[in-house]
């Protein structure tokens, strides 16, 4: 069934300025995006505070559970590593979330915006609660399970502890806006982040080892912060090249 | 050249096609009105030519671009107002526009405007959760047009708003707002007088096309029987 009817003199037209403002730059539209999810944070606290709270209690479970006062070496490492991996999944499956019930993600593709900007608005913005996180669980750690003065692991954990959050950062990103579509998202996050960001959890481990020795700290092995630097180069591409797929009908 | 070219157009989900077989030509300016029943395929048509579904066959032109190969020339483009407000709950009315704003590179002054042209000026810096429902249409209403887009997709408009409401809304998306529109309706006689073409849809198959002054209201009911 077709029908034309006959085209009418042209209204006028009062302001055809979206035309004419072409696409915002990406560097804005990050900056937007990122203001509006750090601000929606501070309102409804449900990352930041649940991941740093996690952190501190999987501490004192780890504390009771293994029956000791203090940890070194490679079993400090582990616990370290996998407690941040854990809390990091909260934040990760909360990223997108505002987004889909609130109607952000119709909105931000209604927008002349590269769809890139919502990839790196939302890294950023997990990446920032990562470091938050850190700020309190790895003091935290200190206290209650490191067996070694924390002075002498400080300097050298920030370099894997910035290269593993980029992993993780790239990596969860990419699985909570596959997720968050889903049904089950609570389950799919950490189901597909977790087996992917093995490597990272193992790499962090083994380039943190060296610095919780109980004997002092010793020089971290080179080859495993290039494996954690590497992973993230990997990964931001991959999330680069696909985040747009994931927003596509 | 037309503002909006169907030909066939299909669409699904899944096994269910929610359109189907659906060919019709709106010109720059003009005001098409869908009807049909809950579940006829009204709100999947404006989410096809908004960009954000994708047709599965036939052909869609609007503005001048192919869908969906041609779908980022028209972002900036589009005013929807859909069921949903497309704001976020926690920021205040004023931090939901201004972000908008931001995204389509709209003036702050458009904001302040527009917050006072739906009454809302006073309520600007409350969150958006506590809203009424007809304040919260208004403001998606603002939302909708903060980046004067030169076709408006409008999913029943006019729900919630009380008659003081729909007077402060009609210049912004009204018949004399001077853009291109699509708006969906249950209402026949007010959608019709909105309106120089009319679409009703059953089953997702258009089951009435015709200038909207050459439909009676008693054809419209009769979609909904």
């Amino acid at each position: 069934m077709s029908v034309e009817i006959p085209t009418p003199a042209p209204a006028p037209h009062p302001a055809p300025h979206a035309r004419a403002r072409g696409q915002t730059p990406t560097a804005a539209a990050v900056a937007a995006l990122l203001r509006k999810e750090l601000r929606v944070e501070l309102r409804t606290l449900e990352s930041v505070p649940a991941m740093a709270l996690l952190s501190l209690t999987t501490f004192v479970l780890f504390h009771f559970g293994l029956n000791r006062s203090s940890l070194d070496g490679d079993l400090a490492a582990g616990v370290l590593w996998v407690t941040l991996l854990f809390a990091s999944m909260l934040g990760v499956n909360r990223l997108f979330v505002a987004d889909e019930e609130e109607g952000g993600f119709d909105a931000f593709l209604l927008a002349p915006v590269d769809r890139t900007a919502l990839l790196l608005a939302k890294a950023a913005a997990l990446l920032l609660y990562l470091l938050v996180v850190e700020l309190v669980a790895v003091p935290a750690f200190a206290l209650l399970l490191l067996g070694p003065p924390v002075g002498q692991a400080l300097p050298g954990l920030l370099a894997p502890l910035v290269l593993a959050d980029l992993g993780v950062t790239a990596v969860g990103t990419l699985v909570a806006a596959l997720a968050v579509r889903t049904r089950a998202r609570d389950l799919i996050g950490p189901l597909l982040a977790l087996p992917l960001l093995v490597p990272v959890v193992l790499a962090a481990a083994r380039a943190t080892t060296p610095l919780l020795l109980a004997s002092g700290a010793h020089a971290m092995p080179g080859r495993w912060l290039l494996t954690l630097a590497l992973y993230d180069l990997v990964f931001g591409l991959i999330a680069y090249a696909v985040f747009d797929f994931l927003l596509e009908d | 050249m037309a503002a909006i070219e169907l030909d066939g157009l299909a669409r699904h989900y899944g096994e269910r096609a929610a359109l189907r077989e659906l060919s019709l030509s709106l010109g720059h300016g003009q005001t098409l009105v869908v009807f049909g029943p809950n579940g006829a395929g009204k709100s999947t048509l404006l989410r096809v030519l908004a960009t954000l579904l994708r047709p599965h066959a036939g052909s869609v032109s609007v503005l001048g671009h192919r869908l969906p190969s041609e779908g980022w020339a028209l972002r900036g483009r589009i005013g929807f107002l859909g069921h949903e407000p497309l704001l976020y709950r926690q920021l205040t009315a004023r931090e939901n526009l201004r972000f908008h704003a931001r995204l389509h590179r709209a003036p702050f002054a458009r904001v302040e405007h527009l917050l006072a042209s739906v009454g809302l000026e006073r309520r600007g810096d409350e969150p958006v959760r506590t809203l009424s429902r007809g304040m919260l249409q208004r403001l998606a209403v603002c939302r909708a047009v903060l980046h004067e887009p030169e076709l408006l997709l409008l999913d029943e408009p006019f729900s919630h708003l009380d008659p003081a409401a729909l007077e402060l809304v009609d210049p912004l998306i009204g018949r004399f707002a001077g853009r291109t529109r699509v708006l969906t309706s249950h209402h026949p006689a007010d959608g019709l007088a909105e309106a120089d073409l009319a679409l009703g849809l059953r089953g997702g198959r258009p089951a009435l096309l015709a200038p909207a002054g050459a439909v009676d209201a008693a054809e419209v009911q009769s979609l909904y029987r």
